[in-house]
């Protein structure tokens, strides 16, 4: 996952990372989505496992999740989705969902799954580095590790014990939520985003760090790329799927995604 | 077994393997912040006194412990009825309610959010809330919103803003992911006053401590009544702090048996009750590892039950303790069985209780019909709500237009 952002360093740009939610709009979708992202540009691909209770995602996100839900997707189902992603993109995944599915599955069975399917990273939005020792423990010996959040709430000694976590945890990337909220496309930054990534950056060391929550155009990815390694991208990629025509939803997609990732240059030297 | 009941939560708000801090990183700085401030907050005197004369001269506190003798006649047994339907605002969450509000103050923070099932919580916050001078917003279901009307509309009167939650099954548990997102966003100028005793560290043991008052209470009135401990305390749980806070003072006694009775709904098939220790298995929902109402993926279903105030498919991580380390025992009863207990204490004694607190004296008859009460045994029941505002609900289960 970290060659994956030492890549994009080496093209000048910003690693781009956008977000799909497993089973929206249906199994096959997500799979032809992500191919679509991996032409695009796609760095990383975030592969959201659906839950009853997103209690960090905003209406996006939110609607997404049931969706999925209703569909029938299952923790199994999206293993089975990243597994097709990997085989066809060969891009690093990253599985992001809330912690009792992952529970209910076992944490052993859910990193060796994982692990096989491509993924490289676990994002738990409702599971702060206090109590990630089991994930750390279980997601070691398959090659996998957490990824841990920051928020402009974190107070400096929460930063540097969160980025000491993902140091130990050897984690792909810090994950710096650019705002004080749930997910959800915003239409400007955050203000205080840069002094926020400054303390970040104090504690970081090697470790890269990218930026999402909130991140819905070209304009923002470029004043990201200015500040960290990399972007994410969610509900603005959900939003512009479903606003689209027919039949035209991963094109609409596809044409976001590439103007994000052509934004997110990094400043030249 | 014997229990040290003031060494749980220990340093990380673990209760034996349950409870823990499963929450958006945004929180977790208020989450320190509130531990400190609430311990500090119990250690000084003049937060104390004033709790206490609030509880007493606001609240009405100490509630009576009533000896309920046709009630006792029935059952074959000494029941005492705790009164905490007589506590202001009709139920016991004003207990946690106020305590939480002078918390609230005392951090500097000026704007309050909680969240309601049946809108008992809701109306306590809102009342406590008007008392210091706190905006205040309750995040309700709209399904609830429509069982519970009378409540939304008192809320409103103590100038509160009502907000329904349309997601989800419409109750209890969406309008905690609703408040929770409210709170993720606001959380540098908000306290989020959590009405039972879930969540993450520190408010299941803040909801206990400030819930304590009815076993301390309770404890020492039953000592000066019956010179002698009870056998038996008996409670509703649905988040579980009323039962918590009944609890907590007896489960040093082991002679005194904790029983908690969810609510069995409609059956045992899931989604078909919302009892957690009855039908669940551990899970992490709403910030803590507890008891939860799952499927076989690990999400969570929806739930079923006559009242709204006990329709949540978690439970306090300190009941999940209790029920593990078999200090307490839980059982439930169903909805037909709560609505009978519900006639039963209205007819017996005058007393129209909660739907919720039904489900306790429903518990009573089923002991007795199933001969394990024992002649001469005391058993105090905490009544933990007034029945008005079911009256609309018990009046179209029953058939009545009114």
């Amino acid at each position: 996952m970290r060659a994956a952002f030492a890549r994009a360093k080496e093209q000048g740009r910003a690693a781009f990372i956008p977000y799909i939610m497993a089973g929206y709009p249906d199994a096959a979708t997500s799979v032809e989505m992500a191919r679509a992202l991996a032409e695009a540009g796609a760095d990383i691909i975030e592969l959201g496992v659906p839950f009853s209770d997103p209690l960090a995602d905003g209406a996006t996100i939110q609607h997404a999740s049931q969706r999925a839900l209703d569909n029938g997707m299952t923790l199994a189902g999206c293993l089975d989705i990243a597994h097709a992603i990997s085989e066809t993109t060969h891009l690093p995944l990253a599985l992001m969902g809330y912690y009792n599915p992952f529970l209910r599955m076992g944490l052993d069975k859910v990193c060796m799954a994982a692990s096989e399917a491509g993924v490289r990273g676990l994002i738990i939005p409702d599971l702060p580095a206090e109590e990630a020792q089991p994930v750390i423990a279980a997601a070691r010996s398959f090659g996998v590790a957490p990824i841990f959040l920051v928020t402009p709430t974190s107070p400096a000694a929460r930063i540097a014990q969160v980025c000491h976590a993902a140091h130990d945890a050897e984690s792909g990337f810090i994950y710096a939520v650019s705002l004080t909220g749930v997910t959800g496309a915003r239409a400007a930054l955050a203000q205080d985003l840069p002094a926020f990534l400054q303390r970040v950056r104090a504690h970081s060391g090697e470790i890269p760090i990218a930026v999402g929550f909130g991140i819905a155009t070209p304009e923002h990815a470029a004043q990201i790329a200015q500040l960290a390694d990399g972007v994410v991208v969610a509900s603005a990629l959900i939003n512009a799927y479903d606003a689209a025509p027919a039949g035209e939803g991963v094109t609409a997609v596809s044409v976001l995604a590439r103007s994000l990732r052509d934004a997110a240059r990094k400043p030249s030297r | 077994m014997t229990i040290n009941a003031d060494a749980q939560p220990d340093v990380r708000g673990r209760f034996g393997d349950f409870g823990g801090r499963y929450v958006p990183e945004s929180i977790m700085a208020s989450l320190d912040q509130l531990e400190q401030a609430y311990a500090e907050a119990m250690h000084d005197p003049a937060f104390l006194d004033e709790l206490s004369l609030l509880q007493r001269t606001y609240v009405g506190r100490p509630t009576p412990l009533y000896h309920a003798r046709n009630l006792s006649a029935h059952i074959g047994a000494q029941v005492y009825l705790k009164r905490e339907d007589l506590a202001h605002t009709g139920a016991h969450k004003i207990n946690n309610a106020l305590g939480q509000a002078l918390l609230t103050r005392r951090m500097g923070k000026k704007r309050v959010i909680a969240e309601t099932g049946a809108g008992q919580h809701g109306v306590a916050t809102a009342t406590a809330c008007a008392l210091l001078g706190l905006e205040c917003v309750v995040y309700m279901g709209s399904e609830d919103i429509r069982r519970q009307a009378l409540n939304a509309f008192r809320m409103k009167l103590l100038g509160a803003e009502v907000r329904p939650v349309d997601s989800g099954s419409r109750t209890l548990k969406d309008a905690i992911n609703e408040a929770m997102r409210d709170w993720v966003t606001h959380v540098t100028t908000t306290h989020y006053i959590i009405g039972s005793a879930v969540g993450p560290h520190p408010f299941p043991q803040i909801v206990r401590d400030f819930q304590s008052v009815i076993g301390r209470e309770a404890r020492q009135q039953i000592l000066a009544v019956a010179a002698r401990l009870p056998d038996r305390v008996v409670a509703c749980v649905g988040g579980g702090s009323n039962a918590i806070g009944i609890f907590h003072p007896f489960v040093e006694d082991s002679g005194v048996q904790l029983l908690g009775v969810e609510a069995g709904g409609r059956g045992s098939g899931l989604g078909e009750n919302a009892a957690p220790l009855s039908f669940g298995q551990p899970g992490v929902l709403h910030g803590a590892y507890s008891y939860l109402l799952q499927d076989a993926d690990g999400q969570v279903v929806e739930t079923a039950s006559v009242s709204a105030g006990l329709d949540y498919p978690g439970v306090g991580p300190e009941h999940s303790f209790l029920k593990d380390s078999g200090r307490a025992t839980y059982t439930y009863v169903d909805d037909a069985s709560a609505l009978r207990g519900f006639q039963l204490l209205s007819k017996l004694e005058g007393i129209i209780p909660a739907l919720e607190s039904a489900h306790a004296v429903a518990k009573l008859v089923e002991l007795r019909d199933a001969g394990e009460i024992r002649e001469g045994e005391i058993i105090i029941v905490n009544l933990s709500g007034r029945g008005d505002k079911d009256i609309n609900t018990v009046a179209s289960l029953l058939g009545v237009e009114i």
